[in-house]
């Protein structure tokens, strides 16, 4: 066993409720896609109490984290760990903020009759494409896998694919009738709000990659 | 404010500690142990003190004090300062030698030697020689074949040698206590060897070099036995003439110190009257003052050197 | 180019049978301070004192390979006294000598010659101020340095080992004896110093190291594991065994 086993006990506690951060996290996209597409409000409402539990883990975590920093000055990859989480929780805790905003316009249909104006399969698509970004980046850092880490750039190409398409097939349609423009820009809204969750996911990777190497993903690449 | 004995919480009553005792017997015995021996010290002490006081003291009279002896007064002043100059020429010899093999048993020989290891047996086994054998000794070497009779400084130079062991002994202790870290401070500042020791290492030593100085002083006035062959018997300081007509302290004379002259007195067996006893007790009143005076002269010096520090 | 004040090449040093050093090599670059940590018994403070010959009072010392100061061997026709003038050294615990705060001070001057009572009292209180303790000492320099705290009593040997005017300064954990104020202004100073000397400390305190020093050496059972600048070394160290220790999983 290691001499450092406290340290290395309080270290798993913060890996654990950052697992725990994560499933939330899945669990409000999933349900605010499905809200969404479904018209399913009440889905829609619970989304709230979903970003009430990230932003309680988000503080634990960040406690947590300051309080190893503090009590035990970690150096090395201790260090890069403990820093690397501090920062991650951050874009997850945006995360769960734009799982709620996309509720919020979601619950924004609620007292319209109005039909969808296009059918809605790109933007599921982009929600399950992030999904899984968040679950990589969250299990790359547990895991200290550098190689899923980098991939998240490559997936989240697919994710700026997906939102030029919709963008472009938004913008097209307020060409054809002016009067849909409302709901054209509340769809843009959350295309846009997906795109940023992606970018997101691939800050977390960067940030993975500064724990496994000691140099940020990001200045590497320039 | 201050707290009472009584109201101290970590008071113990009496009645507690008697029930301590009781409960433990052998802890009540061990203290009346210690508690009987530190009496009997101090009680054979002050006795000791108190007999030779009583009778010393009213026989102390002027003509104790004489500059010459002669059977009627008795005079211990040459004895007096026969002892001065015995003891002052022996740390003449003693202190120089004994110190500076010190030093080189500390300071230049390898740590472990075997020729160190040989000179502090050598030197311990000589602290541990009674001075009788010390005083045969310089009866052959001294007294018979370089001066060719009794002489004051055969005396000193016994005493040198048998005192010289202690003053070796002291001075490494005090050597040794000197902490390496003051060396390498030293060393550290581009200083060399005999800086270090001049400088650093022997000041701080001083104090108990000069300790084993008072040590081998009280044991040198206080010697008989090594002076009876060496330094001889002869109650007079000795004196010569010198080219100019002037007469002067020869060392090559014989004459006795106070604790000789003591011991003469009580000794002589042609006169073993009162008169001698009375003389021989006031003796011992001065011998006892000279040499607690030596000590607070000598615990006053190291003080001032310390304080210096 | 940038100088190396200190050129530590492929030595080797044995204690009798023990080889204390295996080939160790660190260039130790001018008016930078350099830290040697590792655990105890892996021959940092015995690099380190030998870079002012002071392994020379310990018997059975053997040294092979090179050290160089300004290029100049220094276990070659330098005078080891001259050496170390110029390479002073600060000890684990404090160790004024039992005199005066001014006679501490005016040891090492006067040893190398200085006599003039004027030139003295420059030095002094040069030498004072500059390890920051001229104010706690100017009203009893006449007065025994071990009056002094223990912290106090160190930066006064910071100040007797900048008497001689050196270039380098080797500490040997100066600050272990210390309490964290103590230690604290001791870093300050260490810092300062590197204004006009060439630091190199060891130190078993990791923080201090990540304070204080701009490169870093980790020594293990002899052998310089690793050195780099301490920003890498505590960031990202490319050895398993120097990540190890400095985390704390060494064992």
């Amino acid at each position: 066993m290691s001499i450092r086993a406290r340290y290395e006990r309080d270290l798993n506690d913060v890996f654990d409720n950052l697992m725990v951060m994560c499933r939330h996290i899945e669990t409000a996209i999933e349900m605010c896609m499905k809200a969404l597409v479904e018209r399913d409000y009440e889905l829609a409402e619970q989304v709230f109490d979903e970003e009430k539990t990230i932003d309680k883990l988000e503080r634990k975590i960040e406690g947590d984290c300051l309080r190893l920093l503090m009590m035990e000055t970690p150096v090395a990859s201790d260090f890069r760990e403990v820093s690397a989480a501090l920062k991650m929780i951050t874009d997850l805790e945006r995360i769960g903020d734009q799982a709620r905003d996309i509720a919020e316009i979601t619950l924004q249909f609620r007292n319209s009759e109005e039909v969808y104006i296009k059918e809605l399969v790109h933007i599921p698509q982009m929600g399950a494409i992030v999904i899984q970004m968040i679950k990589d980046s969250v299990q790359a850092y547990i895991n200290k896998d550098l190689e899923l880490a980098r991939y998240l750039d490559r997936a989240d190409d697919k994710v700026d694919e997906l939102f030029v398409i919709v963008m472009n097939d938004l913008t097209e349609l307020i060409k054809k009738n002016p009067d849909i423009a409302e709901q054209a820009i509340k769809l843009m809204m959350i295309n846009k709000y997906l795109e940023r969750i992606g970018d997101h996911a691939v800050n977390i990777g960067e940030w993975v990659e500064y724990a496994i190497t000691g140099e940020h993903g990001k200045s590497k690449r320039g | 404010m201050t707290i009472s004995k009584k109201e101290s919480i970590n008071f113990i009553p009496l009645k507690t500690r008697v029930r301590g005792y009781i409960k433990h017997p052998l802890s009540l015995v061990l203290l009346l142990l210690v508690i009987g021996a530190a009496v009997i010290v101090v009680g054979l002490v002050a006795i000791l003190i108190g007999h030779l006081l009583i009778k010393g003291v009213p026989h102390i009279k002027p003509e104790l004090f004489e500059w010459k002896y002669t059977t009627t007064n008795l005079s211990m002043m040459p004895a007096i300062i026969n002892t001065l100059i015995i003891t002052l020429l022996s740390l003449v010899i003693a202190v120089p030698i004994g110190i500076f093999s010190a030093i080189y048993l500390v300071e230049y020989a390898k740590k472990g030697s075997k020729l160190v290891a040989i000179i502090r047996i050598t030197t311990e086994t000589l602290s541990g020689i009674p001075s009788i054998v010390f005083g045969l000794f310089g009866l052959i070497v001294f007294t018979t074949m370089i001066f060719k009779g009794y002489s004051i400084i055969g005396g000193a130079l016994t005493l040198s040698i048998m005192v010289l062991p202690i003053i070796i002994r002291t001075t490494e202790e005090a050597l040794m206590s000197v902490p390496d870290l003051f060396r390498e401070g030293s060393f550290g500042l581009g200083a060399g060897k005999l800086r270090t020791i001049v400088r650093i290492v022997l000041p701080y030593a001083v104090p108990g070099i000069l300790a084993g100085v008072i040590l081998s002083i009280g044991r040198m006035v206080g010697e008989t036995a090594a002076l009876i062959f060496t330094a001889g018997t002869i109650a007079g300081v000795p004196t010569s003439v010198n080219r100019f007509g002037h007469t002067v302290l020869d060392v090559t004379g014989s004459g006795r110190t106070l604790a000789l002259h003591l011991f003469e007195l009580v000794q002589n067996p042609q006169t073993p009257t009162d008169r001698y006893f009375n003389a021989a007790y006031a003796t011992a009143v001065v011998l006892l003052v000279l040499v607690v005076g030596i000590n607070a002269l000598s615990s006053f010096i190291a003080r001032r050197l310390i304080s210096k520090v | 180019m940038i100088t190396n004040k200190i050129d530590i090449r492929n030595v080797n040093l044995f204690y009798g049978d023990f080889q204390a050093l295996k080939d160790v090599s660190i260039p130790i670059a001018e008016k930078e301070v350099t830290a040697f940590i590792g655990p105890s018994g892996c021959g940092k403070t015995t690099l380190l004192k030998s870079l002012n010959r002071m392994n020379d009072l310990i018997a059975d010392c053997r040294i092979k390979g090179e050290m160089l100061l300004d290029g100049e061997n220094i276990y070659g026709n330098m005078n080891v006294d001259i050496l170390r003038k110029r390479v002073g050294m600060v000890f684990q615990k404090p160790n004024p000598f039992p005199m005066s705060i001014y006679d501490n001070i005016a040891y090492g001057p006067r040893t190398h010659g200085i006599r003039s009572k004027s030139a003295l009292d420059e030095i002094v209180e040069m030498s004072l101020k500059n390890a920051a303790i001229w104010n706690e000492s100017k009203d009893r320099l006449k007065k025994s340095a071990l009056g002094m705290s223990g912290g106090q009593q160190q930066r006064l040997c910071i100040a007797r080992a900048l008497s001689v005017s050196p270039e380098v300064i080797l500490m040997d954990e100066p600050t272990s004896a210390l309490d964290p104020i103590s230690t604290g202004k001791i870093e300050e100073l260490i810092f300062e110093l590197k204004e006009n000397y060439t630091v190199v400390i060891v130190t078993h305190n990791m923080q201090q190291a990540t304070r204080i020093s701009d490169k870093t050496a980790f020594f293990l059972l002899g052998e310089m594991i690793e050195f780099d600048t301490t920003v890498n070394i505590f960031n990202k160290p490319k050895f398993k065994k120097t990540e190890e220790y400095i985390t704390g999983r060494f064992g």
